[in-house]
């Protein structure tokens, strides 16, 4: 996908084309290089990577590679890309830098290696302030640092306003060309790119596809219901409301040697189907016990209880559930637990202790 | 006396018959907050709760003299809705909404900087000055006591638990700020520590963190050295694994940066308790 984005905007990438299965291979001009494609970084070092000088040995990679598995993820698309003449690789990224609320440019001639790696005095960073934007100043100090060539320089620096601008026309959280490469004939292309969107911006984005790796199916489909929510290791099932209170419950938990299974975070709902509703991906995520902690404001206890209630009789819920509400219409909510044969305090230290006790740890 | 916001604040309520804009606006008037306007595209020319004119743009809502805004309209259209407030330099910006693109924070913040005007949130509860009776946001007002602890947080339903917890041990609060949970926000600790210090009311201070960014480990280091008064922390997202996004989008610990035992060390470093749970924040208070 980056790629596809970088042409689009001028930046000299390698030409290549993408292989599902054997028959897409394409005659090709050798030596060619057969990348994974999958949304990691690191996968030369996985193995992810292979070269070949002939039909066969293309053929040989393509079949070993489609269908392997490189950090637990298949790889069902290849790229077979043109073999380029590295003379000498360079790294260069645009991310947002939190402190500074301003993008955060990278740089050092020494890449193909992780960032991380590489010593700080060889690495120019620079803030960008956002409202000048990019200008050339940036690049020749860039430039100046890196003892770039002038003529790899002024390729360098086209590359850099180029990159700004999908940075910022793109939404990126992270632009990055790794290894940015000097070719043996003096030409600088992009061998490798990673594009992070900011998935809040979205919708002035559709051609993208969301996709995010990191999550787990059921937090898709979760997250696809409008519901905040993590898969953790343990065997407490969480729900609260707000992402700052979920996250202090699930540290509650930690701190008496319990293990939460999830993150929930209702929100600002005050709907009880929706509070019913969020106990389906809990429970598909099989806990021991729930634990509900809400303190009531715009998300009113007795919303919230009747909302467990009817989670329980609806999904015939057979573990513990422990529940916490404070808060507005407190004692509502209470009593409409109590009638369901549900357990209750006003304090979340007290659930903590219910929930762990119940659980059979600590 | 209290900070950013006083018993002359004059606020305006961009989408103010909204589903949000209009509760929130209630509860904040029934806090006591001066709403003089609210703007809405299609019932200009009404009176929201039979008081408060409601007018189709902010240039004509300049007619009321506001000095604040809260802005409660859909993500796409915060950018447009925050520059029409900076253009008509009002001094208070204050942006409730959540899933705001960061580009375009970051973009509202430096106009906002270079003109002198105050940018809290996006994604964040507001603000509530309790002796100034000036609410601005959605915390729930019936959790607050006129008292001298101020608490700056960056997040909503922790800070009322925390908040809770200060009135229930017998304190009260000065002014309560929510700075956001998205990864670019207005305000920083530093900028609220500044205010907090210089504030004749308040007497101690509360910081509410979480995992992401380096915010709190700035902060630790500014009250080394520049917080005569009493500092007490708590951090949330000890349990959260790498690489997530704890519900807020800036509650992630990316390539080891903005871990809760980072933080934990620093505010410890600079000589601030730090409470293992919100209810023990105020043990370690006045």
């Amino acid at each position: 996908m980056g790629k596809e984005v970088f042409r689009r905007h001028g930046i000299p990438v390698p030409s290549g084309y993408v292989v599902e299965k054997e028959s897409d291979i394409r005659k090709y001009e050798m030596p060619v290089v057969v990348k994974s494609q999958i949304l990691l970084g690191g996968r030369g070092k996985s193995g992810g990577i292979k070269f070949a000088k002939s039909e066969q040995e293309l053929t040989a990679s393509v079949k070993q590679l489609l269908g392997s598995k490189i950090r637990d993820l298949a790889v069902t698309k290849v790229l077979v890309e043109e073999m380029i003449d590295i003379k000498k690789e360079m790294y260069v990224s645009i991310a947002l830098d939190r402190t500074n609320k301003a993008p955060i440019l990278i740089c050092t001639s020494e890449g193909g290696v992780e960032i991380e790696s590489v010593s700080h005095d060889k690495i120019f960073t620079r803030i960008i302030d956002p409202l000048l934007g990019y200008s050339q100043f940036i690049g020749r100090d860039a430039v100046n640092f890196m003892k770039l060539d002038p003529e790899v320089g002024k390729q360098f620096m086209a590359i850099l306003e180029k990159l700004y601008k999908i940075f910022n026309t793109e939404d990126c959280e992270l632009v990055e060309i790794n290894p940015l490469v000097v070719t043996g004939s003096g030409k600088v292309i992009a061998a490798d790119s990673k594009m992070v969107i900011d998935s809040d911006s979205l919708f002035r984005h559709r051609e993208f596809e969301v996709i995010d790796p990191e999550k787990t199916p059921l937090e898709l489909e979760a997250n696809s219901k409008g519901y905040s929510f993590i898969e953790l290791d343990g065997n407490i099932g969480v729900i609260a409301n707000g992402a700052g209170l979920t996250m202090a419950t699930l540290d509650a938990l930690t701190l008496h040697n319990a293990k939460p299974r999830n993150f929930l975070d209702l929100g600002g709902t005050d709907n009880s189907e929706t509070v019913s509703n969020s106990f389906e991906f809990v429970l598909k995520a099989k806990p021991k016990t729930i634990l509900v902690n809400i303190f009531g404001g715009i998300t009113k206890c007795d919303t919230v209880a009747t909302g467990i209630a009817l989670a329980k009789s609806r999904y015939g819920i057979k573990q513990p559930i422990v529940v916490r509400l404070s808060g507005i219409r407190e004692e509502e909510g209470r009593k409409i637990l109590k009638d369901a044969g549900i357990d209750s305090y006003p304090s979340m230290m007290e659930a903590v202790e219910g929930v762990v006790k119940a659980t059979g740890g600590n | 006396m209290s900070v950013y916001v006083d018993k002359d604040t004059r606020v305006v309520v961009q989408g103010i018959t909204g589903k949000q804009g209009s509760f929130h606006a209630g509860e904040m008037m029934a806090f006591g907050t001066n709403i003089v306007a609210g703007t809405s595209p299609t019932k200009a020319g009404t009176k929201f709760n039979d008081k408060v004119p409601v007018v189709s743009s902010l240039r004509d809502a300049m007619e009321f003299e506001p000095n604040a805004t809260m802005i409660s309209v859909a993500a796409p259209f915060v950018k447009d809705a925050a520059f029409e407030a900076i253009d008509a330099g009002i001094k208070i910006v204050y942006i409730l909404t959540e899933h705001v693109p960061f580009h375009d924070s970051m973009e509202i913040y430096h106009n906002a900087r270079r003109k002198g005007i105050v940018m809290l949130g996006p994604n964040g509860p507001g603000i509530t000055a309790i002796s100034s009776k000036c609410k601005i946001g959605i915390m729930p007002g019936k959790i607050f006591k006129k008292g001298n602890v101020a608490v700056a947080s960056r997040s909503g339903t922790l800070t009322y638990e925390i908040v809770d917890a200060v009135t229930r041990s017998g304190r009260g609060e000065s002014t309560v700020i929510g700075l956001g949970g998205d990864p670019v926000v207005g305000l920083s600790y530093i900028d609220v520590l500044q205010q907090f210090e210089k504030d004749p009311e308040t007497e101690q201070i509360v910081l509410v963190g979480e995992i992401g960014g380096s915010n709190e480990e700035l902060a630790a280091a500014y009250i080394k050295k520049h917080v005569t008064k009493k500092v007490v922390a708590y951090i949330t997202g000890r349990s959260a694994p790498p690489g997530k996004r704890m519900g807020h989008a800036g509650a992630i610990i990316e390539k080891g940066v903005g871990t809760a035992e980072s933080k934990i060390k620093a505010f410890n470093d600079a000589g601030v308790k730090v409470a293992d749970y919100p209810i023990n924040v105020p043990d370690f208070l006045e």
